[in-house]
């Protein structure tokens, strides 16, 4: 057959407590197979080989979108699900694009938010928009739960500060405050199944005067990590995005970042992206705050 | 590791097939069932000529274990036609000239009817989106944009 794979065991597990037993018992030849969209490739390109292949994919924790106040996105959901949420649409815009962002819809119709957190691509294209939304993930262990903002749970280029056996159960969106609006853009050089030079994404509130009550901005693919770039948020808060005001969320945004030369693209050329999406990203999320 | 024995629900009937957990599910339709629709283009999910429907959702088949598979409902190409006949979008690719030499048809015919079960009514734009992850090298994709507009409009 036309497979490049190593050869392994596969298994469905029901539960996430044997999950978790099966993963930490053999932290190094076991490993998680939720849509498999990055996991196989690599596989199949003799990157990695693991023994055994855990397949969690119906276990009713790691699955769907529910809302309580906060919103709750099981690690297994599919971004094809996300990207069709009515609430994630409306309420957490930002993600529904970065969502819709990622490959096609037949790879969207597999790939798994968590697996976009766990494979730890600094370009992946929902981890921005999940920056921006202050999104917590919560993490299941051999030693219990633990929960994280988003920006602690990467350590460098496809790593994370998982423990052995640890895996993520759940990404949690706190709610907004009403008048706010978010926005993610992706630069690439094809308008689909291209991976990003520049992904920033941007969340405003509106204060009663139209001053900007709280902002965020976060990155990707111009540092080892996605980023939340704290300094281009705080320059625009109490500002009513004058272009004073988004010049200097531009430049903070480009100090935050620290991007490299690739064969698609030279760092200095992100780093002016970062400086021009910044100020887009923060307009049309502002655009979107007024009409809520 | 071990070869095992597995049943596949496809095009209605439960199927028998010995795999691998490593056989990828475009192996399985392909070599284990003779199932020669869905086409291995890039074998990396960048081109989308082996998508087939599971559950309804399209897949790129050569990003699938098959024993991923096993308990859904897959469709292939093979499955499309009725004893009555071709299938609207099958019928429409042929009056509107939407293939040339044939490779990516399975794979963009079926990611065209998922697209058509979500949005009976898409759009252009919607079209072009819907069928973004399957590369044709022959058509320039405006005859197959039509087609799927005219099987939308049957
Ligand atoms: C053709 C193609 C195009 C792509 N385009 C894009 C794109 O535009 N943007 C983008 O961001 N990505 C893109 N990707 C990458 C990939 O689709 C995404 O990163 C996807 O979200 C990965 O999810 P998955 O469920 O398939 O993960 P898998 O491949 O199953 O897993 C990835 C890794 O994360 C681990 N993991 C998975 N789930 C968990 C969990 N719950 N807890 C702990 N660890 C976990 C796995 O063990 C594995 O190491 C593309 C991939 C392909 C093949
Ligand atoms: S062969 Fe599967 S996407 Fe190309
Ligand atoms: S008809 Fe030849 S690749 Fe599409």
């Amino acid at each position: 057959m036309g497979t490049a794979m190593n050869a392994f065991d596969y298994e469905r597990v029901a539960t996430l407590d044997e999950l978790v037993a099966a993963l930490a018992g053999d932290p190094d030849g076991t490993r998680l197979l939720a849509g498999g969209t990055d996991l196989l490739v690599f596989m199949a390109d003799g990157k990695l080989a693991p023994r055994k292949l855990l397949d969690p994919k119906r276990v009713p924790e790691l699955n769907g979108i529910s809302h309580n106040g906060t919103l709750r996105i099981g690690a297994l959901t599919r971004m094809r699900d996300v990207e069709l949420h009515p609430l994630v649409r409306s309420r957490y815009t930002a993600l529904a694009q970065g969502a819709f962002e990622v490959g096609s819809v037949q790879i969207r119709h597999r790939a798994t938010l968590g697996g976009n957190l766990g494979t730890a691509s600094p370009a992946a294209d929902t981890p921005p928009a999940l920056l921006v939304h202050d999104a917590v993930v919560k993490l299941r262990g051999p030693d219990g739960v633990r929960k994280l903002p988003l920006g602690e749970l990467y350590r460098g280029p496809g790593q994370t500060v998982l423990a052995p056996g640890e895996v993520i159960v759940a990404v949690k969106l706190p709610e907004h405050p009403a008048r706010t609006g978010s926005w993610y853009i992706k630069l690439a050089t094809r308008k689909a199944m291209d991976i990003a030079f520049v992904g920033v994404a941007a969340r405003v509130t509106l204060a009663e005067d139209g001053r900007v009550a709280e902002a965020r901005v976060a990155l990707g693919a111009v540092a080892p990590v996605p980023l939340l770039a704290a300094e281009a948020g705080a320059a625009v808060t109490g500002s009513r995005l004058e272009d004073a005001a988004l010049a200097a969320a531009a430049e903070a945004a480009m100090a935050a970042s620290s991007p490299i030369s690739d064969k698609r693209c030279s760092a200095e050329y992100r780093r002016a992206m970062v400086g021009v999406l910044t100020k887009r990203a923060l307009r049309q999320a502002a655009a979107l705050a007024e009409k809520r | 590791m071990a070869k095992q024995l597995i049943s596949l629900r496809v095009n209605g009937s439960e199927r028998d097939c010995v795999v691998e957990p490593r056989t990828r599910l475009l192996d399985a339709l392909r070599e284990g069932l003779g199932l020669t629709g869905a086409k291995e283009g890039c074998g990396n999910g960048e081109c989308g000529a082996c998508t087939v429907l599971v559950d309804g959702r399209p897949i790129n088949s050569c990003l699938m274990l098959a024993v991923e598979a096993v308990g859904s409902e897959i469709l292939t190409i093979e499955g499309l036609a009725t004893r009555d006949g071709l299938h609207p979008l099958q019928e429409a690719f042929m009056e509107h000239g939407g293939l040339q030499c044939g490779i990516c048809t399975p794979g963009m015919i079926l990611a065209a009817k998922a697209l058509l079960d979500e949005n009976p009514k898409p759009s252009e734009a919607e079209i072009r989106a819907g069928l973004a992850g399957n590369l044709c090298r022959c058509t320039g994709y405006t005859k197959i944009v039509e087609a799927v507009q005219a099987a939308a409009e049957a």
